[in-house]
């Protein structure tokens, strides 16, 4: 080899495993087929959960959005469903997320500006408007009172007509990677578990097809981890949520089945892939080997998938549409069950009409112009994936035993491990895009010189914020009140004792109690959890 | 300038708002430039945030928001500095401002505004160059 005539010394990806020029049988010489890679839809699943794949069913076409009012929110909907969109997501505003009334001090700034302000199931019912709960599934980005918004949903649904058992959907109710990278926690990590056993027995019996923890690396990896990290991370929370269901006593095959997944899309093409593969692989053997599990449908891994926000540049904002792609590409090729892609101008604003229908545009591109979609995981056998995915699982195995040995997931929490790696990484890949030896190109690489085209962006007036605190003080006018008083004692009493949280609260929610009510009765007996401000 | 005596900058997240990575590596790239750096955490209303500044006497305050909530949030902080009588402390921004947020903000009294692809080595050399004591 002659390695003067290579552009560098040393090759790594984005996760800093060294890559080498050339792969071959040597490098998988050790793979076996039936044990390391199996048929599509079999055990250990590495080459896609589904026999069929994309040739049986495309993802789900499904776009994050949420913004202003709930009637704001309901139009931006019916503009992604009239343009081909297959499911719902929803963002909610900061104050939903953390549990705060619209026009209490902590709100102030922030109504309707990340997504949605919804307070009550009034807002609820307006969100859903003409949209038919049992036609359509819907994802809820809601952690911390998760709990609360799934009784909302399960409260809309009883008013069309759908009961609860035809309800399809996912709330993400995964709190640990809250105290891991996003940070919209609301109480000590031990009560925010209970809730989510709650949410999980509840919904086994009365919302058998909702997924009830959308168990996710997104965050994670946006928060600045390696791709490594965020497969080993979301994984290990994963493992300690069927740890906490299972000490429940709740069957292992009667919830596994409804766990699903979140992962990111970032710029590393093949990492990316391989990081999907290997997490259906560790996923399908710890659920059949440690954890037991004998039905099949609970050791699939399946998987949402959102291209990466942190990659996205204000500089040249067009050629974010180029990154989205790219991602979006290795989300589609790594087999993933439904995808949201970035809009271009997500640097600088939440997104306009314009850039949402980009976005969505390209995922219909990828399915229905590429050919990508006619075979099942065409990369699987490339020397190079196989390689990687082996690699990746490897590493991400020292993780689980590192996390062990600190002794699970929220005593290394409490350590502050995930977060201080978490920043180390992100502060690493800073200094090397500082020195150039990460490229960003418009920003340190071909950097932009003058102005682009103007870009229109969406601006969230403040009329927003009046209109939704003068929404909730006439709900709150209008509604029985001795009625929500003794909701919410019962949520009280609830929390004090072990009965499952989900029927007081959806109590509440039907009396019309706020989100931000029913979360200041649980922190009365709950407390709240504080974070340590390290860097 | 005194150069025997560290900069202390204080690094604050006002608001609701979690993403905090550019905070933090912003956070440890002045402390490895040599300067004492106090992270005041999360979820910060604009007076807890004053109230960290009288305690800890920076010359420097880095807010970041990236939730929008700049308009309201950013305002009340310099308030508050200036009815406790702070003048002298250097208060600069990150996080996604767009461009049209950024005259009213310099107008009440923040200067140096980096945002999404800001160099770390500019935020060091702006801060050196500009402080008010």
């Amino acid at each position: 080899m002659n390695n003067e005539r290579e552009r560098k010394k040393v090759f790594k990806n984005l996760s800093g495993i060294e890559i080498k020029g050339l792969y071959t049988t040597d490098d998988v010489k050790n793979l076996e087929y039936k044990r390391d890679l199996g048929l599509p839809g079999e055990f250990p699943f590495t080459r896609g959960v589904y026999p069929t794949m994309y040739r049986g069913r495309l993802w789900t076409m499904r776009q994050f959005a949420g913004l202003g009012t709930a009637e704001d929110t309901n139009k931006r909907f019916k503009f992604l469903i009239e343009n081909g969109q297959t499911g719902l997501s929803v963002a909610f505003h900061l104050p939903t997320l953390y549990g705060w009334e619209s026009g209490h001090e902590m709100t102030i700034g922030e109504i309707g500006k990340e997504g949605v302000a919804i307070d009550t199931l009034a807002d609820m019912e307006t969100l859903f408007a003409g949209i038919d709960l049992g036609k359509i599934s819907t994802s809820m980005t809601i952690n911390a009172p998760a709990a609360i918004l799934l009784a909302m949903y399960v409260a809309v649904g009883e008013k069309q007509g759908v009961t609860a058992d035809k309800l399809t959907g996912t709330i993400q109710n995964d709190i640990l990677k809250e105290y891991i990278a996003q940070k919209s926690w609301i109480f000590p990590p031990e009560p925010s578990m209970r809730l989510i056993v709650d949410t999980i027995e509840f919904c086994t019996k009365h919302v058998p097809k909702w997924n009830t923890i959308s168990i996710s690396g997104y965050h994670i990896r946006e928060a600045g981890a390696t791709a490594v990290q965020e497969l080993a991370f979301t994984l290990a929370d994963g493992f300690a949520y069927v740890e906490a269901a299972t000490k429940r006593g709740i069957d292992i095959d009667e919830f596994a089945p409804r766990l699903s997944f979140f992962f990111n899309a970032h710029n590393d093409f093949f990492e990316e892939i391989a990081k999907y593969r290997a997490a259906r692989r560790i996923w399908a053997r710890r659920m059949k080997d440690k954890y037991h599990a004998k039905d099949a449908e609970s050791w699939r891994l399946r998987f949402h998938t959102q291209t990466a926000g942190v990659s996205l540049q204000a500089q040249e904002p067009e050629n974010n549409i180029v990154r989205v792609t790219l991602q979006a590409l290795a989300a589609v090729l790594g087999g993933t069950q439904s995808l949201h892609t970035n809009s271009f101008d997500e640097a600088l604003a939440l997104p306009s009409e314009h850039a949402v229908k980009i976005a969505l545009r390209t995922q219909q591109i990828i399915a229905h112009e590429s050919g990508i979609t006619n075979t099942i995981d065409p990369l699987g056998g490339s020397y190079y994936l196989e390689a990687l995915t082996n690699k990746m699982e490897e590493e991400a195995e020292k993780y689980f035993k590192k996390i062990d040995e600190l002794g699970g997931v929220i005593p290394a929490i409490k350590k502050n491990f995930f977060q201080m790696e978490i920043a180390r990484s992100a502060y690493e890949y800073q200094k090397q895009v500082e020195s150039g030896d990460q490229s960003v190109i418009g920003v340190n690489f071909q950097r932009a010189s003058g102005c682009g085209p103007k870009i229109d962006l969406l601006k969230i007036g403040a009329d927003v914020a009046e209109k939704q605190v003068a929404k909730l003080k006439k709900i709150k006018e209008t509604r029985d009140n001795k009625k929500v008083k003794a909701s919410l004692d019962k949520v009280r009493a609830a929390a004090k004792g072990k009965e499952n949280l989900m029927f007081p609260i959806l109590e509440a929610v039907k009396a019309y109690a706020s989100i931000g009510e029913i979360i200041a009765t649980l922190k009365e007996v709950f407390g709240v959890h504080k974070e340590d401000a390290v860097f | 300038m005194v150069q025997d005596k560290k900069i202390r900058v204080i690094v604050g997240k006002p608001g609701l708002d979690g993403h905090d990575r550019g905070a933090k590596v912003l956070a440890r790239a002045l402390r490895d430039a040599g300067m004492e750096v106090i992270y005041t955490g999360l979820h910060q209303t604009p007076a807890q945030i004053v109230e960290t500044v009288i305690q800890e006497d920076p010359d420097v305050l880095c807010l970041s928001i990236l939730s929008g909530a700049h308009n309201e949030l950013f305002p009340r902080v310099m308030q508050i500095m200036k009815e406790k009588g702070i003048n002298d402390v250097l208060v600069m921004a990150g996080g996604v401002i767009p461009d049209d947020d950024v005259p009213p903000l310099k107008a009440i009294g923040f200067e140096g505004f980096f945002g999404p692809g800001s160099k770390l080595q500019d935020i060091i050399d702006y801060i050196k160059t500009h402080l008010k004591r």
